[in-house]
């Protein structure tokens, strides 16, 4: 079982984050929390204390995280809060619009640098961190789009896939210092950045089923976790399929 | 296009045009082609929450806590919040809510915008008497803060004002202090309704919560029989056990209701007969508030087709023959309700211009949906209520006429100024056009 007694949240404002933070909080947790919208990120902040019935920490910390210049400082502000950090949790992104991504390279761009430039940054300076404290929990939440390119969402899809593959990676090179490296891959989540879709499928979830199982995950030092359990069996569906196949479906 | 969103007694099955997430109470309210009504946990039932072909403000992520004083009691969060969340948090302070309804599972915007009572309204008014302050975000992008007496004509509007006054970000109200989690709770059993008047005003006088369940199927010299419970929070503490809820949940939804006649005679012989059941005793808040809480779908009992509510207020001087009336008919009839439940309410005028609650003995009943047969049955106890002058519970309802409506509530065409003009509701539309 992993400590989670000292945590930081990347993308705090987002509606897995707050959920998280929620039920991190209720396991005894202290929180520096990472959001770029100030406005919001006090209202959770505010909220997050009151819900804390005893004498954790729970801080605020405003910046925008595609300024990867700055990560290490925010690290840096967050061991000095906390004094030191058992957990980060890396739970940001943004659904980019799929067509216009298409005629629009710069558009492309923007959604590979928030989705995964930005969060490779960030595991950088925490696998440094972790590997010499030689104990220590990243959890990243990546996606099932990740996992096989599709032509409705192939952009958010591919930076995502780095995503999980650099943690592959990482976990790989980290796993003989004690740190736990936990991919989460959540399916279809009801939350405000996936306004607008149809709902109505059994396949949605919501963000309090998900944040449940992420902050078990990165407890129990879990790999690799699809939430709900059933998107595994899904996904490995789809992987199977062969390309040959694949490209003539409209998944 | 998007999930078909229910009240809680599955009836009538209204689709809005379209669903929208509100997480974050500084945004503006969006750009909605059709008419909004928010909507909170569904624990209404009928109409009141629905908007059919409209657009409805999901509030369930509105879920944030703003500011709690445990030395005063004084408690401000977002409407979306429940108040199972709000109990959570405010009871380990040794505070308890004013007011509450018989589920822990309505956000405290739903408890404000029907101006809900519980079983201490003879003591403490409704679930309005005891807010301070809430913001009220209107669809031109005012914000209005307010409180008894600042903006105060939307104070009164907005409380109990069924969401038509436009979207309620946060709320803040008064907390009850308490000394301990636990309830002190007596019952008694009465054989008709003579002997449930005196009991009731006898215990008034002393309880601060009291409510009687009526076995209405119960006929001729046994009818009106019931059992009087009444109950106050325990002054000790630390004196008890740690309270551990157990929950189960109903997994399908039966293709018939299996609350029926039979079903209904048996639990209510064995409920008013049990001779286990003591006098007095100890009880943790939630089962003595919360009965129902315990069986987190117990709607699904009563099959695909849903159960209708029932719930009227009857003015003291016509009270005591029109409940006998009512109880007449429905013993005659044969469509058993499981729960009923009389109680009076206390003197103290609501704020609201529409709230329900107001002088005199409510009762409230359930129905499962046979149709036709259903409706006819409660037409006809709509004719005693309204000979008596009373009225029913816009919450609780699914099919009052316009007519009654507009009799049970005369403030309601001065409340229309009040109305957000980009705000409705299915259950508005079907009392005033």
């Amino acid at each position: 079982m992993n400590e989670l007694k000292k945590v930081v949240i990347f993308g705090a404002t987002s509606a897995i984050a707050e959920h998280a933070a929620r039920d991190l909080i209720d396991r005894g947790a202290s929180l520096f929390c990472v959001g770029r919208d100030q406005g919001k990120l006090e209202v959770i902040v505010t909220d997050l204390k009151i819900r804390n019935s005893t004498s954790q920490r729970i801080e605020g910390y405003v910046a925008d995280l595609m300024d990867t210049e700055g990560h290490s400082q925010i690290l840096k502000v967050a061991e000095e809060t906390l004094g030191g950090i058992d957990a980060a949790l890396v739970c940001y992104g943004t659904l980019p619009d799929q067509k216009r991504c298409e005629s629009s390279f710069s558009m492309a761009r923007d959604a590979i640098d928030v989705n995964a430039i930005s969060v490779i940054s960030l595991l950088t300076e925490l696998a440094n961190k972790f590997e010499s404290q030689k104990r220590g929990v990243i959890a990243v939440v990546s996606s099932v789009a990740g996992d096989r390119g599709r032509q409705s969402n192939y952009v958010y899809g591919a930076a995502k896939g780095m995503v999980s593959i650099f943690m592959q990676g990482l976990r790989n090179r980290l796993a003989k210092h004690g740190v736990s490296v936990v991919t989460i891959k959540p399916g279809f989540v009801d939350t405000p950045m996936t306004e607008g879709f149809d709902k109505s499928s059994i396949l949605w979830t919501k963000p309090e089923k998900i944040s449940k199982g992420l902050v078990n995950a990165m407890e129990s030092g879990k790999s690799c976790v699809y939430l709900p359990g059933f998107w595994r069996w899904i996904m490995l569906l789809i992987r199977c399929i062969p390309e040959g196949l694949f490209k003539r479906l409209s998944l | 296009m998007s999930k078909q969103l229910l009240s809680w007694n599955r009836y009538p099955r209204l689709c809005a045009a379209q669903i929208h997430a509100i997480s974050n109470r500084l945004a503006h309210l969006p750009n909605a082609e059709s008419s909004m009504l928010a909507y909170g946990n569904g624990r209404s039932y009928g109409d009141v929450c629905l908007n059919q072909d409209g657009c409805l403000l999901m509030t369930r992520y509105l879920d944030r806590f703003i500011n709690f004083d445990s030395d005063s009691g004084i408690l401000r969060c977002e409407s979306g919040v429940t108040l199972e969340k709000i109990l959570s948090i405010i009871v380990p302070k040794g505070w308890f809510l004013p007011s509450t309804p018989g589920t822990r599972y309505v956000t405290i915007g739903g408890a404000l915008a029907n101006d809900v009572h519980g079983k201490n309204h003879h003591s403490v008014g409704t679930f309005g008497h005891h807010i301070r302050s809430f913001e009220l975000l209107r669809s031109d992008g005012q914000r209005l803060e307010c409180t008894p007496s600042k903006n105060s004509e939307y104070f009164h509007a907005t409380i109990g004002g069924l969401g038509l006054t436009g979207l309620v970000t946060w709320v803040e109200i008064q907390l009850a202090p308490i000394r301990s989690p636990w309830m002190h709770v007596e019952s008694k059993s009465f054989p008709n309704l003579k002997e449930f008047w005196s009991i009731n005003q006898q215990y008034e006088a002393e309880w601060p919560y009291t409510v009687a369940w009526v076995d209405c199927l119960a006929q001729n010299k046994q009818r009106g029989r019931g059992i009087f419970f009444s109950a106050r929070h325990a002054s000790m503490e630390d004196a008890f056990p740690c309270f551990k809820e157990n929950s189960w949940r109903i997994p399908v939804t039966p293709p018939i209701s299996l609350v029926n006649n039979l079903s209904v005679r048996v639990f209510n012989e064995i409920y008013y007969r049990n001779p286990n059941r003591p006098n007095s005793k100890l009880t943790h808040y939630i089962p003595y508030f919360y009965p129902l809480d315990k069986i987190k779908n117990w709607n699904r009992i009563y099959g695909r087709k849903g159960f209708l509510q029932y719930q009227c207020v009857l003015p003291h001087e016509s009270a005591e023959a029109a409940i006998d009336s009512l109880l007449e008919i429905i013993s005659k009839n044969g469509q058993g309700s499981f729960l009923a439940v009389l109680k009076t309410f206390g003197n103290r005028a609501s704020l609201g211009m529409l709230s329900f609650a107001r002088p005199g003995v409510t009762l409230a009943l359930d129905f499962p949906n046979h149709g036709e047969r259903t409706l006819r049955l409660l037409d006809s106890l709509d004719f005693v209520v309204k000979e008596a002058g009373g009225a029913l519970y816009p919450a609780k309802d699914s099919r009052m006429s316009g007519e009654m409506f507009q009799c049970g509530f005369p403030e309601w065409e001065s409340f229309m100024k009040f109305i957000d003009p980009k705000f409705s509701s299915s259950f508005w539309r079907r009392v005033t056009q």
